[in-house]
């Protein structure tokens, strides 16, 4: 009986999902501010339904009836977000709040689907993380010396860099991460943050030949130590990240057309210098023949993802566990399977409109620094989504990135909010220069209206 | 009016400020890049999926066959060609009532997958039971029963296509043109899929074994004759279709740069025009027809008729391989003008190019599965026909079927003249050896000439010529499925 019902929710939790994502794009049509709301207001009756038929499932399939507290303070730790950030931020992009809340009630139903234990131990960071991001928004706001600390976060990111090269645990043929206790943190999720801001404060003072110079040596010294420590996933987000902000920056498109020639160049000297590289490569090009050795992660998650199907498989129905790191590298392979594809597809969809909201607001804003930074954290956000949801598919080799919110990891997580926080705080900023116009305007006016009283 | 002259320079002011073309020009950019990572998605969905999760590696096929029972296959009119029986212990035994008669478009299921038991497993493992089935199975603590798939399988016609066939290796195929519907494929030598554990140890010992091997669909064989059809539809294109002025004197052979195509057996066929030529299978005609076409255009008609090209099809086969490009010499383009040469086709492709021509030339994908049912009888996916190609043009599959048809009343396949049906066909004895007198007897046609209903395809190996060896077989075919069909 538990097992039809669940098997029957799967089509219910899609058509949510579904529903969802069409609201995304409606959100993005509809240019009147008030004409929104009812939008978001279903989007979050659609979350809260996927969170609730998951649960469902999830208790129906173990007959463990425990998870229901767990769900309890997953619902109030959603709840609350959605509440207290409208409450305290009433100006901030909603639909970014909402997308962010939906990933992370994807995220909660996979892990516990996958493991208990660490799905607990992802909800904890998760909730510090939000607390925590609370206060950027208006940190963000306040604190107008960030833009001069250019570079404190130069520094403060290569040192740490480097440190995690020399020092650093051995986790997965890269050197990745600091242990403490049962906690191991990743700095180069940190210094995302850091180097977003540092290449935006540089870009922010001048756009000299000489200027970019130094910034593009600064830049590739934490590409470069990334690539030493093989982290090969993040070496390639900062690159983008660098490129694009450089372009955007200098409205040259010659520097980003020289940057991706340069990269290739880099990539085909990697390629023949790093056997790792050759492996992945191998394993993209023909996983099938290799199937035992170097193709087994990207076959199984093919495996994962075909057997789904477009409804998949339902919680508990499907093998996720079967693929090595699912719960980080190949959590997409695991949604695929066990909610199906057409749910996935919309999950990569409401990433992309999470992408294009951070990028609209970066249009909006006149302040260059504020500016950059959105267009830094938009594209470290959707390289990773990139990356991970390609490679997992087999669109491009595989390259060991996490799915920003979704994967399980506590470093990723607590920076991919915090970089979410302080898209919203730039909304702060926005408003701000837009309240600012206002005024101006209606100084004009009035000053318009007294000449014509005049005349 | 003031006011919105101010408004508007006030905008044009911010404009000047913002530059947005860059992050909108990357926004786009980006977009794009995603929607080709869906688009990949899709795209493994749609076209590599199948072959994916088919795959002995897929650990999910196990958790599926602990959750469902292993659905049934059944001919069209429902008889079971495959099934799962519970022993009395407990234990779960596929069972193939038909023994060898289905061995390889059947397949089996245990040591591998092959055939249907292959293409459909993992629907084979679903259950699409009714959910009040679903409820009183799981209260019952029973599995579910997989999803049965109906085939488009003619018992009686298989079973006569099979006993024709005899001792003879070799392979029989019965497509319908105008869906594409096979109704009956038989490939020797066979064996007992009951069996398959047993006799496994010997088939995968002996390396020159190809009883495993369904040659209906992956057995490449010399054209032989059969392939006049390709050259004679080239020369058609070639001369705008008007081929009233070929003629030709024959005289058992024909000599150009040195090398010489003798006519099957010597024969000497006199003063042919172009349909005679086709009609007789005359060697030294279509040798001499051969060196005059332009080969980048031969080329492009092979193309058309899906040589070197991968097939909608989802049973395994194999591609046919047309091998002639303009720097050869005049022998292999002699050669391969009769089919000999280095070409290479299989049965199911020459089938795939007759029933085309039968279907006033578009040729439709051959399929084998009807449809899907649920244990519990509700339809739960049903194929239908779907156009692989266009091949070639009303006009000239008319002119097509004009010589075929000839070939039955006055030509090599005359064994089928003047029955209750007209038939049209071509037959091919093609040398596969130094040895002349060894050939594999081809014939590969259609009936009625006028309203084609049924297409054969038969290759006879080592037999002898296809005049005396297939032609037979496809007339008990032709009678069998009229007799049956009226």
């Amino acid at each position: 009986m538990a097992h039809v019902i669940s098997d029957l929710s799967k089509y219910v939790i899609v058509f949510f999902m579904a529903l969802y994502t069409v609201l995304c794009l409606l959100s993005v049509r509809n240019k009147e501010d008030d004409d929104r709301d009812w939008i978001y207001a279903i989007q979050i009756i659609c979350m809260f339904m996927v969170h609730f038929l998951g649960f469902a499932a999830i208790c129906l399939e173990t007959g463990d009836i425990s998870y229901i507290i767990f769900y309890g303070f997953q619902q109030i730790l959603l709840f609350a977000t959605i509440a207290l950030y409208r409450v305290i931020y009433p100006e901030v992009n909603k639909l970014i709040i909402n997308n962010m809340c939906m990933l992370l009630t994807i995220s909660f139903v996979i892990l516990t689907r996958i493991s208990y234990e660490r799905s607990i131990k992802q909800f904890f960071i998760v909730t510090a993380s939000l607390i925590v991001g609370l206060f950027i928004p208006y940190l963000v706001k306040k604190l107008k010396f960030l833009k001069y600390l250019t570079w404190m976060y130069a520094s403060a990111g290569i040192l740490l860099l480097t440190v995690v090269a020399v020092l650093g645990a051995v986790t997965h043929g890269a050197k990745l991460s600091y242990s403490f206790g049962s906690y191991s943190f990743q700095p180069s999720e940190v210094v995302k943050i850091l180097f977003v801001f540092f290449v935006a404060g540089m870009l922010k003072e001048s756009k000299s030949f000489l200027q970019v110079v130094i910034t593009t040596v600064i830049a590739a010294m934490h590409v470069l130590i990334l690539v030493l420590s093989t982290d090969l996933g993040s070496a390639l987000i900062f690159f983008i990240t660098y490129l694009v902000m450089l372009y955007v920056a200098t409205r040259k498109i010659y520097y980003l057309l020289a940057g991706l020639g340069a990269g290739g160049l880099a990539a085909y000297i990697a390629y023949h210098l790093f056997s790792h590289i050759q492996v992945r490569v191998v394993a993209w090009l023909d996983p099938w023949s290799h199937i035992n050795d170097e193709g087994y992660q990207i076959t199984q998650s093919l495996f994962a993802i075909g057997t789904g199907g477009w409804y998949g498989m339902g919680l508990y129905q499907g093998n996720p566990t079967a693929i090595p790191y699912v719960e980080q590298d190949f959590v997409f392979s695991a949604i695929a399977e066990e909610f199906g594809v057409i749910f996935a597809i919309c999950m990569i969809l409401v990433c992309l409109s999470c992408f294009v909201a951070i990028m609209t607001i970066a249009m909006r804003i006149k302040e260059e620094f504020y500016r950059f930074i959105a267009v830094g954290i938009g594209m470290i956000y959707i390289t990773q989504v990139f990356l991970t949801i390609g490679g997992g598919t087999r669109f491009i080799p595989l390259t060991g990135v996490t799915l920003p919110l979704v994967s399980y990891g506590g470093s990723s997580v607590l920076a991919t909010i915090v970089m979410f926080c302080i898209v919203l705080g730039l909304y702060g900023v926005k408003e701000q220069e837009g309240m600012k116009n206002a005024k101006k305007r209606k100084r004009t006016v009035k000053s318009v209206r007294e000449q014509e009283r005049d005349s | 009016m003031q006011k919105k002259e101010n408004e508007q320079s006030n905008r044009s002011v911010n404009r000047k400020e913002i530059h947005n073309g860059e992050i909108l020009f990357i926004t786009i950019l980006v977009s794009v890049l995603m929607f080709a990572v869906i688009w990949n998605i899709v795209d493994f969905m749609l076209h590599e999926k199948e072959e994916a999760i088919n795959n002995s590696f897929n650990p999910r096929q196990e958790l599926l066959a602990s959750q469902n029972i292993r659905g049934s296959i059944y001919s069209k009119d429902g008889e079971v060609l495959a099934k799962t029986r519970i022993l009395p212990d407990g234990t779960e035994e596929r069972y193939y009532p038909y023994e060898n008669l289905f061995s390889h478009v059947v397949g089996y299921s245990t040591k591998g997958k092959t055939g249907i038991e292959y293409s459909e497993n993992m629907k084979l493992l679903s259950s699409h039971a009714s959910i009040s089935n679903k409820i009183q199975n799981e209260l019952n603590a029973e599995k579910n029963i997989g999803d049965s798939v109906i085939t488009t399988l003619d018992v009686s016609l298989q079973q006569v296509a099979y006993e024709a066939l005899g001792v003879y290796s070799g392979a029989i195929i019965v497509t319908e043109p105008s869906t594409g519907k096979i109704l009956a494929m038989v490939s020797k030598p066979d064996y007992d899929p009951n069996e398959i554990a047993y006799i496994w140890e010997d088939l995968v010992g002996d390396e020159t074994s190809t009883v495993l091997l369904n040659r209906a669909s992956q057995g490449l064989y010399p054209p032989g004759s059969t392939f006049k059809i390709v050259t004679a539809l080239e020369y058609y294109r070639q001369n705008n279709g008007d081929v009233s002025g070929y003629n030709y004197s024959c005289n058992g052979h024909f000599t150009k740069g040195g090398s010489t195509i003798r006519c099957y057996h010597g024969q000497n066929h006199g003063s042919v025009g172009f349909e005679r030529s086709f009609a007789k299978s005359c060697n030294s005609s279509f040798a001499n027809i051969g060196t005059s076409l332009d080969i980048a255009e031969f080329q492009n008609t092979c193309r058309d008729l899906l040589f070197d090209s991968d097939l909608k099809l989802q049973i395994p086969y194999k591609r046919s391989m047309f091998q002639l490009t303009e720097t050869d010499n005049d022998d292999l383009v002699m050669q391969t003008s009769i089919g000999q040469g280095k070409t290479q086709i299989t049965p199911l492709h020459l089938n795939m190019i007759t029933a085309a021509i039968a279907n006033k030339g578009k040729c439709m994908t051959p399929y084998v599965v009807d449809s899907l049912e649920s244990a519990t009888g509700s339809v739960v996916k049903k194929n239908v026909p779907s156009e692989e190609t266009v091949m070639m043009t009303e006009e000239e599959a008319a002119f097509m079927t004009g010589l075929m048809t000839e070939v039955v009343l006055s030509g090599t396949a005359s064994k089928l003249d003047g029955l209750s049906y007209t038939a049209a066909g071509k037959t091919g004895s093609a040398e596969f050896s130094a040895n002349k007198d060894d050939s594999h007897a081809w014939f590969t046609g259609f009936a009625p000439a006028q309203d084609p209903q049924v297409c054969v395809t038969i290759i006879v190996e080592s037999a002898g010529s296809g005049g005396d060896y297939a032609v037979p077989i496809a007339k008990r075919i032709f009678d069998h499925y009229f007799e049956t069909n009226s």
